[in-house]
């Protein structure tokens, strides 16, 4: 702060609507942009460190905890990673089941983000109790198809908020066909609203933007990935997910409880816009020809398309979840037994917020001897920096605080930032002469 | 219900260290959430949208453990604005899962994850809410439940006292009328020493109660540590199910202790 320079500090609680504890710090001089930072003050929780001694059978219900939005991505991820290390022949129905399962939460945090955090932002209102008042059944619709998800992960977990179903090996226990049942017809009479959601995704009158970025997102030969890839990123990579460290990298920034990732040094984006860049041809033909018809051209460059992509998302996470209960029977087995070795775990699936990356130093009695969790918004943070510097110039940096702020909120919001964990309040710290 | 003229009655949802999951029993009711607004006023609830953490309130639900200098001093400004103060989940109720540094040097975890560990205001020990204020209803649960928080507004609103749920899980196994995992299949369920208003999830699929409820008053852990060791568990083992999502409720933490002393003598 030089003596000449009059500088302006504003202290405003900001970012409602995210899950966790961010600040911004905004300085602005001369017209430009000098200083701009995203400061995460979530209180460290040590996740890493009091895994360590954990039996393999206590690390899928420890695990969850991590996120009590998306804690099925925890669980999965950590799962598969074991289950990989201990040579375990999943059964094909707990393959599809888990997927399944997945499908519940994909549906239900991106409705979430939808309707209750993100789309108030496009109708001028400050929540989805407002929005409700002028958009009543688009937010009835969105509370449905949330619902619809937390059933679905219900059906497997016993609860929507950590599960408690998921075993190494399978599943605890496999629903009965009469529920299965019911709720294949429920998944199949949302199939109509998921397609109006797309399509009202599709026709809100989005900021436009155009940016270079890099995304990142595992990519499966068949499938759309969701528990199961390799890791692809835009500029060509496709590595297995065992040589993540050879091109990711972490580091702490010293304002931040959360560590920074980089790719090849650079920032990269995770998450529902850079899956549906790197794997819209994985879509069945159906979601795709619906796709066109909305005019989304991808890859896309603009970061407000998060919204439409978590609708397409839901969208094929419905047909997906109703494909692969079709046929279901319940199976001799849910699980199958497991017998722990020592080595290194890897794990690595698509949490609703982009990539998850989970490694396990295992000893031979199965307890952990050191665990690291990649969660996808720490990868995704320096990204969101690097978009809210370009965004505002675009913006217009003469804009009063509050303009500021407010494209401030709308830019992280697109990131869906799961700071997993503390209080919600982004102080925007504008200083400027 | 509420007489027109009157005022509604004004709800606050306050989030210190935790996952949300248990604010997510609010933004998971679906519809009921909409008639919820209409009901009350949520005059501070981050995630959902409303902004006033310094605003009164006549009950303030508190998610999430103390865990930073700042959380202390944040949780007295709302005890003084708050007519009636519930904290809901196990970070609120026992300081979660995320106590489990607290008899670990937390220090050293920092710096073994962080390269600037100076820049982690984190308290060495994460409490719960009745540990530094006076807390009026504790609802148990990891998570809670949107059926236990509905019970207590609807209870607030009709002017009575939340009911707390005071039964073991073992009472909800005998209701629902499924068989005793522990008996039958000889698992090492916590069942016994565990509060009761999940509905037997766990044993439900077939499987052990991991305790995420918090221990029930007048456990017997000795009875039930010793079972586990017929079962074969080894004392750390034993230690371990006890240390896990509530394990500093005081319950669970004397049994962890206790266990430990007999592994290490």
């Amino acid at each position: 702060m030089g003596e000449q320079r009059r500088s302006v500090a504003i202290h405003v609680p900001v970012l409602a609507r995210v899950e966790g504890e961010g600040a911004l710090d905004l300085r602005i001089d001369d017209g430009a942009i000098t200083e701009l930072r995203l400061r995460i003050f979530e209180p460290p929780r040590f996740f890493e460190k009091f895994l360590e001694g954990r039996h393999y059978t206590e690390i899928p219900d420890m695990v969850a905890r991590i996120c009590g939005i998306c804690p099925v991505a925890y669980q999965v991820t950590a799962a598969q990673a074991l289950e990989t290390l201990f040579d375990v022949e999943l059964s094909p129905w707990t393959r599809a089941m888990r997927r399944v399962f997945y499908c519940g939460e994909w549906i239900q945090s991106h409705s979430l983000h939808i309707h209750l955090l993100a789309a108030p932002d496009f109708f001028g209102c400050g929540n989805a109790i407002d929005l409700a008042r002028i958009a009543p059944d688009e937010v009835r619709r969105g509370l449905r198809i949330q619902a619809l998800g937390n059933e679905l992960m219900d059906l497997f977990g016993a609860r929507s908020v950590h599960p408690v179903g998921v075993r190494i090996g399978g599943f605890h226990a496999a629903p009965p066909l009469a529920r299965v049942r019911e709720l294949r017809e429920k998944l199949r009479a949302a199939l109509p609203d998921a397609e109006a959601l797309v399509r009202w995704t599709a026709g809100i009158a989005l900021p436009q933007d155009d940016q270079a970025f890099v995304s990142v997102a595992t990519r499966h030969p068949q499938d759309y990935a969701i528990e199961h890839g390799d890791i692809a990123a835009s500029d060509g990579l496709l590595i297995s997910p065992s040589a993540f460290g050879d091109h990711f990298a972490e580091r702490q920034a010293p304002f931040s409880t959360a560590l920074f990732s980089s790719y090849h040094g650079q920032p990269y984006l995770v998450g529902p816009l850079a899956r549906l860049n790197l794997s819209h041809d994985r879509l069945p033909p159906g979601i795709q020809a619906l796709l066109a018809e909305t005019g989304l051209a991808l890859p896309s460059r603009n970061l407000f398309h998060s919204l439409v992509a978590r609708a397409v998302e839901i969208r094929l996470a419905l047909h997906d979840a109703l494909r692969l209960l079709d046929d279901y029977r319940v199976p001799e087995s849910p699980w199958v037994p497991v017998v722990p070795r020592a080595g290194v775990a890897i794990g690595c699936t698509e949490a609703p917020r982009g990539l998850l990356w989970q490694r396990y130093e295992m000893d031979s009695e199965g307890c952990v001897v050191s665990a690291r969790i990649v969660p996808p918004t720490s990868q995704n943070q320096a990204r969101i920096e690097e978009d809210l510097r370009l965004s505002l110039l675009e913006f217009g940096l003469d804009r009063p605080d509050d303009a500021l702020r407010l494209h401030c909120e709308k830019v992280i919001r697109n990131y869906d930032p799961c700071i997993s964990c503390a209080t919600h309040f982004l102080r925007l710290n504008v200083e400027r002469p | 219900m509420n007489v027109p003229g009157t005022p509604k009655p004004r709800v606050a949802v306050h989030k210190f260290s935790s996952c949300d999951g248990c604010q997510l029993a609010f933004l998971n009711l679906g519809e009921e959430l909409l008639r919820l607004a209409e009901r009350v006023d949520l005059v501070h609830f981050a995630e959902a949208g409303p902004l006033d953490p310094d605003t009164d309130a006549d009950i303030a639900f508190v998610e999430g453990s103390m865990s930073t200098p700042e959380d202390l001093e944040r949780i007295r400004r709302i005890r003084e604005h708050s007519r009636m103060l519930v904290a809901i989940g196990a970070c609120a109720t026992a300081g979660g899962i995320q106590a489990l540094r607290n008899d670990a040097d937390a220090a050293g975890w920092a710096a073994a994850i962080y390269s600037h560990p100076e820049a982690i205001a984190s308290l060495a020990h994460s409490t719960p809410i009745a540990s530094h204020v006076k807390v009026d209803f504790e609802l148990w649960g990891c998570p809670v439940s949107g059926r236990q928080i509905l019970a207590v507004v609807n209870a607030l609103l009709l002017g009575v006292g939340p009911r707390d749920n005071g039964d073991k899980v073992c009472t909800e196994c005998k209701r629902n009328g499924y068989p005793c995992v522990m008996v039958s299949r000889g698992i090492a369920c916590m069942g016994p020493v565990t509060r009761a208003g999940c509905g037997a999830l766990c044993p439900g699929l077939g499987r052990d109660c991991y305790g995420c409820y918090g221990p029930v008053e007048n456990a017997n852990t000795d009875a039930l540590a010793a079972q586990f060791a017929l079962q074969g568990l080894d004392p750390q083992a034993v230690v371990r199910r006890f240390r896990s999502i509530n394990s500093q409720a005081p319950v669970f933490l004397a049994a962890a202790n206790k266990a430990g002393r007999r592994r290490d003598g």
